[in-house]
């Protein structure tokens, strides 16, 4: 059981089966490692807003991500993506703290299932879409024709380009999903190898192994990172449409 | 030879373990509809709860904070130049008064010193009279011995020789002649005296 490095994705349900109208909602070890982040995000966020001038290490590490996502979405998005900071600070705070819950011996990572990533996403594009299509109306399907273009190129450029911003969330999901399998895979096949190869040649997987854990955290981080900046990205161009 | 040996076990049981791990895995689980609905139900649930709870409560906390610590950080750098200014003030006002008082003190110091020497020196002027007039007097003292001795000394030269004479003839001498003749004598004597 422990040698298959998939086993690790497995979801089953925990506690009793809930269905309503037939439609299976059981709480699952997926479920309980998205409320563990949650309540995990919230905690420390929560003893983060003491008021005190000078501030603690807890109300620092708080104010410092605070700064961090605010300044990422100015520089990427611009003044105007100001009301979505929220949404922003969610979302990277609940992606990276999935990553990084997942980074712990025998928890799940939520983030390494395409359904997860994808209703994400998909949230995401659908969000972008309609928030340009509310801020310029259908000016924001200019978005299709970029300026300089010459005219015989146009009608491929324009297929292009509608295929490439169809694809977006797709390529957003997929990218944080398959980073986050295929390292947890890496790292379950390598600790498979440990064990397998024993005392003797054990040794060298269980290197690869530990080095491969602190790559982990760190892809943990920058993919949770990537997701948020690229909704910034997509978010600036459904609020300042100039291609 | 033992480095190669080591190699070749370690290549042997990669593909044991691959071969192995391939035969007994069923593919992904994350293709696996069964849980997809309950995923989706407990991201959704999870999520949109965590996103109201910072953008409602957390955040304008955080945002609040900054806020404040900026403003608070602008006002302590405003009241500490004005304090700033008031202590260059101070420490001018102080430079001022400690010259004040230096030259004041030296304004002082010199009055004093005058008044002091001219005290010294009125003071040797009435020494000065005074030891004139005591000079004086005591000249004049002088002088007045000088006479009275002289008129003693002739005197007492009289009765000396009267009783002398007396003494050495056995008869008294008529005193007005001794006395011219005493005084006469004496008066040479103090002539050769003061050198007269």
């Amino acid at each position: 059981m422990a040698a298959n490095p998939m086993y690790q994705f497995n979801v089953y349900r925990i506690g009793p089966e809930i269905k309503i109208n037939n439609i299976d909602i059981s709480f699952t070890n997926a479920s309980l490692f998205m409320v563990i982040s949650s309540l995990a995000i919230l905690i420390i966020f929560n003893l983060g807003t003491k008021r005190s001038i000078i501030p603690n290490k807890i109300q620092l590490l708080s104010e410092l991500s605070y700064s961090f996502i605010s300044k990422m979405i100015s520089d990427t998005a611009g003044s105007k993506a100001k009301p979505y900071f929220s949404f922003i600070f969610s979302l990277f705070m609940f992606v990276l703290f999935c990553n990084m819950f997942g980074m712990i011996p025998y928890s799940f990572t939520v983030t390494s299932h395409i359904i997860v990533t994808f209703v994400l996403a998909a949230f995401i594009f659908i969000g972008v879409t309609i928030i340009g299509f509310i801020k310029h109306g259908l000016g924001y399907l200019k978005l299709f024709v970029p300026s300089g273009v010459p005219m015989v190129l146009l009608p491929l450029i324009v297929v292009i380009e509608i295929i490439s911003y169809l694809s977006r969330p797709i390529s957003l999901s997929v990218r944080l999903f398959a980073n986050m399998m295929a390292g947890h895979t890496m790292m379950k096949v390598f600790g498979g190898f440990v064990v397998s190869l024993g005392i003797v040649g054990g040794w060298l997987p269980l290197g690869f192994s530990v080095a491969l854990t602190g790559l982990e955290i760190l892809v943990a981080f920058l993919q949770a990172y990537v997701f948020a900046i690229l909704t910034c990205i997509y978010l600036n161009d459904a609020l300042n449409l100039h291609h | 030879m033992l480095k190669k040996i080591i190699f070749q076990f370690l290549a042997l049981s990669l593909i044991f373990t691959y071969s192995a791990q391939s035969a007994e895995s069923g593919g992904m689980p994350q293709l696996n509809p069964e849980f997809w609905i309950s995923q989706i139900f407990w991201l959704v649930l999870t999520f949109g709860l965590l996103f109201i709870i910072l953008s409602k409560f957390i955040l304008p906390k955080i945002s609040n904070n900054l806020e404040t610590r900026k403003s608070q950080i602008l006002e302590n750098i405003e009241t500490a130049d004005k304090q700033r200014e008031e202590t260059e003030k101070k420490v001018k006002e102080f430079d001022k008064i400690i010259h004040d008082t230096k030259v004041e003190a030296k304004n002082f110091f010199n009055s004093e010193r005058q008044k002091v020497l001219d005290d010294i020196n009125n003071k040797r002027l009435s020494l000065e009279k005074d030891i004139e007039k005591e000079i004086i007097k005591a000249e004049e003292e002088i002088d007045q011995l000088k006479k009275t001795s002289q008129e003693k000394i002739t005197k007492i030269a009289i009765e000396t020789s009267s009783d002398l004479v007396k003494q050495l003839i056995g008869e008294d001498i008529n005193k007005s002649s001794l006395s011219a003749i005493v005084e006469d004598l004496s008066k040479k004597e103090m002539e050769k005296h003061n050198g007269i």
